[in-house]
């Protein structure tokens, strides 16, 4: 990437026309590891669009003469049910694409809590420092001083166990990562001319903060928001697995595995391809985070 | 470096303070009244007064958290309810397991995840390269609450190799010394008990210590990259100095300084890994516990020992940062 540092001085054309989007993507399937990230999201996201087309079942019928039925490739394998099913004679398939589903929604959810409070609150701190800073950075200290998973399921202990208080508290957990690469970003850029040049044309702190500086702190936020779902998945898929989010018979990775702890003896794929789907969504969503962080962060370029 | 210390554990009362603020509150979160949600619909009104009067809910706010408060500094977390024993004692009994527990992890952790990060360093784009790499990449997104079970159906139900559960068999007699089940057993060359709490803590340890040796794996291998393309390392090279020599003696040292800090930050993935394993292996350690506390709604409990784990994690963090400001001088005292 040579061309990018002369970029302004070089003439040649295919350099000069390149938009710092068309960069990004252009470094980004240059790293492979990024793509296969980018096309595993992509298929999660299509099975949580369209995963009521795609799935052969209700993934909440239940039926006794179709009970603990092993995938297709073994002996006693029932028609029609690829993955088998579970001790509710559920076809397990069915039940991991709508789980896709859910823990979509969970990460869209709990990410959008972190994200927006964790941004506004990282702003403001940088924008105004002083005692505001201090008063909302020892909040953040305060939530990083109890382990991610544990402050979670205590937030939940208290507001009851359900998948909605499981987003809420995934979201809570992770306000201060957001927060504090805001806050940095924010410092940085502030002293910054533009920022200067914005202000004595008379433009407001919101103005100032959201349309002039907030653009320029993007980079590592979409980089945050990437890793963010990989942990919301499996933080969510945590909390269900012990009995602290979604609850039966709803179709989630880690309730299923919950589910299936009894069975372990007897019926080994309730267990295993829950899990898979729970690896595969954070692998995802980690390679993916990954990658952007190489095609974004400049500081990385080599 | 005594001004340092002192400095670091003066910005943790602050910290503290917040966070027996925010842990007060939290009976606080409890939709509607707490004594009801422990108590069950079908309560009396007078245990319920009686409840609220234990957990101090009949007084002002202030009040309450000044008796809260009151009694933290002496150390003393009240009573779990189930139980009616001292929240303190119950922690002490426990923490001896997770200790262990997390002890083992975590040298598994070091051990397995540097000597994979200084191999792919030193052999960078090699078969073993890729292949640990990608491994690591799978072990930090690794759902460990699914790996519990995954070798439990593995080595415990189709090979019969280890135990499926527990600390210990029931048949085996141990004396308790320091409750740490390895140590006890050899202190007292009870070889018998040394085997078989070996046996049972290693599907656990394995389990809990995947996330941090893939970090620790990664962190080394790209650490050591780094200090691999340095100026020393090219003299070294052209004054004739075995590989080895090089990669051991003058490399390791300065690319373990970031590796160290990551080491000191596992502890919080050991903490919270620990509830998850200790769930799935029935150990009978603090994450455990606290779950149980969770399940049946003893908010004492819950608050008491989030308390003391929150304690010790923020001084685990402060011993991180003394450590990482005396192995490496560069860092201003």
């Amino acid at each position: 990437m040579s061309c990018t540092q002369t970029a302004n001085t070089t003439t040649d054309a295919s350099c000069k026309s390149r938009s710092p989007l068309a960069e990004a993507l252009l470094r980004l399937h240059k790293n492979r590891t990024a793509l296969v990230g980018l096309i595993i999201v992509a298929v999660f996201a299509f099975l949580a669009i369209f995963g009521h087309w795609i799935a052969p079942h209700d993934p909440l019928e239940q039926s006794l003469y179709t009970k603990l039925k092993p995938p297709f490739w073994m002996p006693k394998a029932a028609d029609g049910f690829l993955l088998g099913t579970d001790d509710f004679g559920r076809d397990l398939l069915s039940r991991i694409i709508y789980g896709a589903r859910i823990s979509m929604l969970v990460g869209v959810v709990s990410v959008s809590i972190s994200l927006v409070i964790g941004t506004i609150s990282g702003a403001i701190a940088g924008f105004y420092r002083g005692w505001v800073d201090i008063l909302i950075m020892r909040v953040m200290d305060i939530l990083l001083a109890i382990p991610s998973i544990l402050l979670a399921i205590v937030i939940v202990a208290f507001l009851g166990p359900s998948l909605q208080n499981a987003m809420i508290a995934i979201g809570v957990v992770s306000i201060p990562r957001y927060a504090r690469i805001v806050r940095g970003s924010v410092l940085e850029e502030y002293s910054k001319d533009y920022v200067q040049a914005a202000r004595a044309l008379g433009a407001s702190d919101t103005r100032l903060i959201f349309l002039h500086i907030l653009p320029n702190c993007l980079a590592p936020l979409i980089v945050q928001t990437t890793l963010g779902f990989a942990s919301a998945i499996l933080e969510a898929a945590a909390l269900s697995f012990l009995g602290l989010g979604a609850q039966p018979p709803t179709p989630e990775w880690g309730a299923m595995l919950a589910g299936g702890r009894a069975l372990i003896l007897r019926a080994w794929w309730v267990v295993t391809f829950p899990g898979i789907m729970i690896l595969l969504a954070v692998l995802g969503f980690n390679l993916l985070g990954d990658g952007l962080r190489d095609a974004l962060d400049p500081r990385l370029r080599d | 470096m005594l001004y340092f210390i002192l400095k670091k554990l003066a910005q943790v009362i602050p910290t503290l303070l917040g966070l027996s603020v925010l842990i007060f509150l939290m009976i606080h979160m409890v939709p509607g009244d707490p004594a009801e949600m422990m108590l069950g619909e079908r309560a009396n009104e007078n245990s319920l007064r009686e409840l609220r009067h234990q957990l101090g809910l009949d007084q002002p706010l202030y009040v309450q958290y000044g008796k809260f408060m009151g009694r933290l500094v002496q150390g003393d977390l009240g009573r779990a309810l189930r139980t009616n024993e001292k929240i303190t004692k119950e922690i002490k009994e426990h923490f001896p397991a997770t200790l262990e527990l997390s002890m083992v992890a975590i040298i598994i952790a070091i051990v397995l995840g540097m000597l994979a990060g200084i191999i792919s360093a030193t052999k960078q784009y090699s078969i073993f390269d890729y292949g640990s790499m990608l491994l690591s990449l799978v072990g930090v997104s690794m759902p460990i609450f699914w790996l519990g079970l995954v070798l439990m159906i593995i080595f415990s139900i189709k090979l019969a190799w280890l135990p499926l559960s527990g600390r210990l068999s029931y048949d085996i007699v141990l004396e308790p010394i320091t409750n740490l089940y390895l140590v006890d057993s050899l202190l007292q060359g009870n070889w018998a008990a040394f085997k078989d709490a070996l046996w049972h803590i290693i599907m656990p340890a394995i389990t809990l210590s995947t996330v941090p040796m893939a970090i620790i794996a990664r962190m080394t291998r790209s650490s050591m990259l780094e200090v691999l393309r340095q100026d020393y390392i090219r003299t070294a090279k052209a004054k004739g100095l075995a590989p080895r020599i090089i990669h051991y003696k003058h490399a390791l040292r300065n690319a373990l300084i970031p590796v160290v800090t990551i080491i000191g930050l596992q502890f919080s993935i050991l903490l919270g890994g620990a509830i998850l394993t200790e769930t799935i292996f029935a150990w009978p350690g603090i994450g455990s516990w606290l779950l149980n506390a969770v399940y049946a709604r003893d908010f004492n409990a819950v608050q008491g020992g989030t308390m003391l784990i929150a304690l010790v994690f923020v001084l685990i963090n402060v011993l991180v940062d003394i450590t990482y400001a005396w192995i490496n001088p560069r860092i201003k005292v």
